[in-house]
């Protein structure tokens, strides 16, 4: 499964500043495995030491907050969007 | 001039120049200012604060802003009052309410928004933006108007007529986005990293957030240089409960008071509230909800500095409740009758959970308790529709006023 995934500002470093990359895999772990295959560092920016995503890191496919879904084990399909956004955004 | 020396990382401690960025590179958590302390400790003084303008700039050694005329439409140092008919009412025997809805645009908002456009005026932008759920709105399109900046405003298409009409008024471009306030609030980031706006409450959220901390200045001011056992504060995204702690605990760490253990209790409305469920459930992380309730002041399910809140709550042990939409507006009610302020809907919240707290035993005797009333009644007269006696209108006769009015009510 082929799918587009949006970068977020902090970590354009390591996609030579692209805000949008293709990633494969048929979940969202998947997909952001194989972003830390591309782009090595990504991993450590969004998980922690025990593998959790990061307290601030939220994760979209396509409109839904992943937290609503299955969480990192939702499948993903062709032509998905998937989102990386920064938890500290917002506040009314 | 200010004594501001650079940007923290609350995570991991890394540190950032002075820029409109808000998220740490290396760990995604929230940017903070970092201050001089000993400094702004050997240069301020009691004296030297009440000899300032009676608004919140009185305190702007605390404050993140360099430039000498930040732009300010005359807020803060609103009545800290003596609540007694409440407090009798509850059984709190110290009982006072930080009144914020009479600030400019009638919410604390004002407090954050003129700290961050004096920023991106500094930092030099031309347009300043938000996401909003309807009193960040009004007081963004209003200091935007009044520093000459672009504006752009996105806000759930479902909000109270008057937070529209009274954000409208000031004339920025307004965009009502079908959907909640954390789909706005997603696209407003999206917004933010593809047009480089001032977004205040995204890239310029460590400046932004500082300005919450001068409720907590002046509630310490007005109780006489002394910080309250007792704190209650309505959450959405959770940053002005953090705020008004870090507020305490400032004034105490530059000499200005004793410091105390006051303890944190938070308010949310039962409709939306994912930090007052993380708190019962003993969890240490927010889980995210989509929110159904007449307080859409309050309605965000993903709130950026819940986890904060939580801790805050936590380690200072005061508690986190909430109420349902008819308690929300019993609230609103009480306060009016008993005190004489007209709040919103999160000002229910707010003297709901202080009822609910009271009676649960939360405060104890002789305690100081200050509760924040932080919006104003007009601007979510829907919310008491049909909840009020209904007014009848007699023909203007003295006999009409006696036969319909005086027998009733005597
Ligand atoms: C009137 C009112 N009170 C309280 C809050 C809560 O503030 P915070 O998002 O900092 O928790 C808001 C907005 O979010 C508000 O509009
Ligand atoms: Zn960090």
């Amino acid at each position: 499964m082929s799918v587009k995934v949006r970068i977020p500002t902090p970590l354009r470093r390591l996609t030579a500043g692209q805000g949008e990359v293709q990633s494969q895999g048929a979940a969202v772990s998947q997909v952001l495995a194989d972003l830390e295959t591309q782009f090595p560092g990504m991993h450590e920016r969004l998980f922690d030491e025990a593998g959790q995503l990061r307290r601030f890191v939220n994760v979209y496919l396509n409109e839904e907050d992943i937290r609503f879904l299955q969480g990192l084990d939702t499948p993903v399909g062709e032509g998905d969007l998937i989102s990386i956004v920064p938890a500290i955004a917002g506040g009314a | 001039m200010s004594y501001v020396r650079q940007l923290k990382c609350r995570e991991c401690g890394e540190t950032f120049p002075l820029e409109p960025i808000s998220i740490c590179e290396y760990c995604f958590g929230p940017l903070e200012v970092d201050y001089d302390y000993a400094a702004i400790r050997s240069s301020v003084t009691r004296e030297g604060i009440a000899a300032g303008p009676k608004t919140m700039w009185r305190y702007r050694d605390l404050l993140p802003v360099e430039s000498e005329q930040p732009v300010d439409l005359g807020t803060g140092f609103t009545p800290l009052l003596r609540a007694d008919n409440l407090g009798r009412r509850l059984g709190i025997d110290h009982l006072y309410l930080k009144n914020d809805s009479v600030n400019p645009t009638f919410s604390f908002k004002d407090r954050v928004v003129s700290v961050s456009v004096s920023k991106a005026l500094e930092f030099g932008f031309r347009t300043v933006a938000c996401a909003s759920t309807g009193n960040l709105s009004a007081s963004v399109a209003a200091h935007a108007a009044k520093a000459g900046l672009e504006c752009y405003i996105f806000i759930p298409a479902d909000l109270e007529h008057s937070k529209i009409v009274g954000t409208a008024v000031y004339g920025p471009n307004l965009v009502a986005v079908e959907g909640n306030y954390d789909e706005v609030n997603r696209l407003s980031s999206e917004v933010a990293d593809k047009y480089g706006w001032a977004f205040v409450n995204i890239n310029l959220r460590p400046f932004y957030s500082e300005g919450s901390k001068t409720l907590a200045f002046e509630t310490a001011e007005q109780l006489g240089w002394r910080l309250p056992d007792h704190v209650v504060a309505p959450m959405a995204g959770g940053s002005v409960l953090t705020k008004i702690w870090k507020g305490f605990r400032e004034l105490a760490a530059v000499g200005l008071v004793e410091p105390r253990d006051t303890r944190f209790s938070g308010a949310q409305a039962h409709g939306c509230s994912p930090i007052v469920t993380a708190y019962k459930a003993g969890a240490e992380n927010i889980t995210p909800v989509k929110p159904r309730t007449i307080a859409k002041s309050l309605a965000i399910g993903n709130p950026a500095d819940g986890y904060y809140a939580l801790r805050t709550i936590r380690n200072t042990g005061g508690a986190a409740e909430e109420v349902n939409d008819a308690e929300i507006v019993e609230g609103i009610k009480l306060l009016a009758s008993t005190e004489g302020i007209f709040t919103e809907t999160a000002g229910g919240v707010t003297v709901a959970v202080l009822t609910k707290l009271a009676a649960a035993g939360r405060f104890r005797p002789q305690e100081t308790v200050v509760a924040y009333i932080t919006g104003n009644g007009l601007k979510t007269v829907e919310a008491l529709e049909g909840h009020l006696p209904e007014v009848r209108p007699i023909p203007p006769t003295l006999s009409s006023f006696e036969g319909q009015i005086l027998k009733h009510t005597a």
